[in-house]
């Protein structure tokens, strides 16, 4: 285990590294870093401090050393449009970001899991097939415009919840938190959702494939045998044995709730990391941009390694057939 | 039943020759045995079409600046024009009609979408068959970059690379190629793999036939199956890719409106009850999205070795 986590973390390391390195080049190669770094209205003098300060009239490899080593101290430049520090910018905004994702999960979970057991115990019946057609809907939804079309809906034609923005928030170890408050649920739940319509067609699929496969080994049957009502053969002995797939996709799939977080952020006006990108891009904010780009390739590293290391952990074989390369 | 008596001792039997059908045929009888997969096929030839043709059938040329008239945006669905000509589904603020706004756009929405995917399979599959058939280091390198890319969702890779790269319809195109490379050099090297240690290969090796002919005549047709699957379902993905970046501000210019750009320019009328502006162009988009789906639905039934009887 030890030799795997190391071999593991050095990986991490290696992937940090190349990031790092593309990350550079891309700022100093496809653009003039002095445009990407310094605020175009910024004047002369301004301008000169700032090539002085970053070290832009210095050799190529010693500006790569003190990108590396200012990026290290959580100095990664300056946003022009608020003028703060781009990484506290973004880090203010993580716990909405990770909010939406943890909602969206759990109703992922809680839909997608009761669902696809009961497209794969009536499987081929009008039940099974009706969710199967809705799961490829889910699939095939535009992200973008079905938040759009929750917002027509629920928001103007019904009045029933907020079209955008988050609601009010109580504080908790000094972040704002929504989910604790009435009004916080309303603003929540409509991109929540959004968000977790695909992964809830995921999790179906994933959970009808495992109930199809485990409804045929031996120890459901002889549960079966011994004369156990089906609810407890379904809820207990099928159900754990499914939810081994559905765990470690849900883990992976974690980055990718965050990284889809920027379209529906977009839609809900949603004020988290997303939506700072997007409003950066637009507003050519490039240092916010750097940042976020920075901050997100760490915590896809850090996610990469925690499932990997849970799977290991659950799962012998992961461990052992990864000597063999 | 022959009666066997009744034919002559010293007729030579002749071999019945085995019927070699055709792989293409048998695909093709395979597939439209799910109404579902021929409903997206014929669904999907009808849009296709219809994006062709676009200037000879739309009503309207949304781009032709004297064609629109200011005076009539933002009419509802089966509104008529002071020309008596009838809207089918309404206008946008500019007085575009928004069925011949939709048509345009599933023309630049097709073609990023088919064009990407096609050179991403291309450069993906020759370096995958290449990882695959030459190992060592020139695979390790490979995979390597192909593990990394995949580790980050393709919409954040793209954002970035649009980010830095401008708006543009060329620069979509680059970035979504960038985006599924990937995802095929992974596929063709596992299934390459396989296939580099059955025989056939080795009789090729045997025959001193050069490596590049073993690896596009021999190999490459064999490995093809998965990359066809995926490739359907990456059609779909990159339209739909395509369509967020623009929704989001950094794909295509105004002047290339693809769906994405029209729903994004109906979101603001939304909110005042004008819903066609957004929700046709998103119809458009989802059928196509679905169609494509179907198909692939299918064919990776079909061409899944598992499940062949």
């Amino acid at each position: 285990m030890l030799v795997y986590l190391i071999r593991r973390l050095s990986q991490s390391a290696f992937v940090l590294v190349a990031m790092a390195v593309l990350v550079f080049i891309g700022i100093y190669a496809v653009g003039n870093p002095v445009d990407v770094l310094i605020n175009p209205e910024a004047d002369l003098a301004e301008r000169q401090a700032t090539i002085e300060r970053l070290g832009l009239d210095r050799p190529l490899y010693e500006q790569f050393w003190l990108f590396v080593t200012k990026a290290l101290q959580g100095d990664l430049g300056r946003s022009f449009l608020h003028a703060e520090p781009a990484l506290p910018l973004i880090l203010e905004r993580l716990p909405a970001t990770l909010e939406l994702a943890g909602v969206a999960m759990l109703i992922a979970v809680f839909v997608g899991v009761p669902l696809g057991m009961i497209a794969g115990l009536r499987a081929g019946k009008p039940a099974g097939k009706t969710i199967m057609a809705g799961s490829i809907l889910g699939f095939s939804l535009p992200n973008f415009w079905q938040g759009l079309m929750l917002i027509m809906i629920f928001a103007v034609m019904l009045g029933w919840l907020p079209a955008g923005g988050r609601g009010e928030t109580v504080e908790v170890f000094g972040i704002g938190w929504s989910f604790l408050t009435l009004d916080g649920w309303a603003h929540l739940l409509l991109p929540a959702i959004n968000v977790a319509l695909y992964k809830t067609s995921l999790v179906i699929r994933l959970a009808r494939a495992g109930t199809r496969e485990v409804a045929l080994q031996d120890y459901v049957k002889f549960a079966r045998a011994k004369g156990l009502s089906e609810r407890r053969v379904v809820l207990v002995h099928m159900l754990k044995n499914i939810m081994i797939p559905v765990v470690t996709v849900l883990g992976l799939e974690l980055g990718n709730v965050i990284a889809f977080a920027v379209v529906t952020e977009t839609v809900f006006a949603w004020p988290g990391m997303g939506k700072l990108l997007i409003d950066s891009i637009v507003n050519l904010d490039r240092p916010v941009v750097v940042a976020y780009l920075l901050l997100t390739v760490v915590i896809f590293i850090f996610i990469n390694l925690v499932v990997d290391i849970a799977y290991s952990l659950l799962d012998p074989r992961v461990r052992l057939s990864d000597k063999g390369s | 039943m022959i009666d066997r008596s009744e034919i002559p001792l010293d007729t030579p039997i002749e071999p019945v020759p085995a019927k070699a059908e055709r792989p293409a045929l048998r695909i093709a009888r395979d597939f439209v045995q799910s109404p579902a997969a021929v409903i997206g096929l014929i669904g999907f030839l009808v849009i296709a079409t219809a994006a062709i043709l676009a200037p000879w059938i739309t009503p309207q040329n949304p781009y032709d600046l004297a064609q629109l008239d200011i005076m009539e945006g933002r009419l509802p669905p089966l509104a008529e024009s002071f020309a008596g000509q009838t809207w089918w589904l309404g206008t946008d603020d500019q007085g575009r009609d928004m069925l011949s706004a939709i048509i345009y756009g599933l023309r630049i929405s097709l073609a990023v979408g088919a064009s990407s995917t096609l050179a991403a399979l291309l450069i993906g599959a020759g370096l995958g068959l290449v990882a695959a058939y030459y190992g060592g280091k020139v695979e390790t390198a490979i995979m390597r970059v192909v593990d990394l890319q995949l580790s980050f969702p393709a919409i954040l890779v793209a954002l970035i690379l649009l980010a830095i790269l401008g708006r543009g319809v060329d620069k979509v195109v680059i970035a979504l190629i960038i985006v599924q490379w990937a995802y095929y050099a992974r596929t063709i090297r596992g299934t390459a793999l396989v296939e580099r240690s059955k025989e056939y290969v080795e009789a090729a090796r045997c025959l001193a036939l050069g490596s590049r002919r073993i690896l596009f005549h021999h190999l490459l047709p064999n490995c093809l199956p998965p990359l066809i699957v995926i490739a359907t379902v990456q059609v779909a993905n990159a339209i739909a890719l395509e369509a967020t970046l623009s929704f989001l501000g950094v794909g295509v210019p105004i002047t290339e409106p693809s769906l994405g750009l029209l729903i994004s320019n109906g979101y603001g009328y939304m909110l005042s009850g004008d819903y066609w502006i957004s929700f046709f162009p998103g119809i458009a988009l989802l059928i196509t999205i679905v169609c494509i789906n179907l198909m692939g639905d299918q064919l990776r039934d079909i061409l899944n070795p598992r499940l062949q009887r």
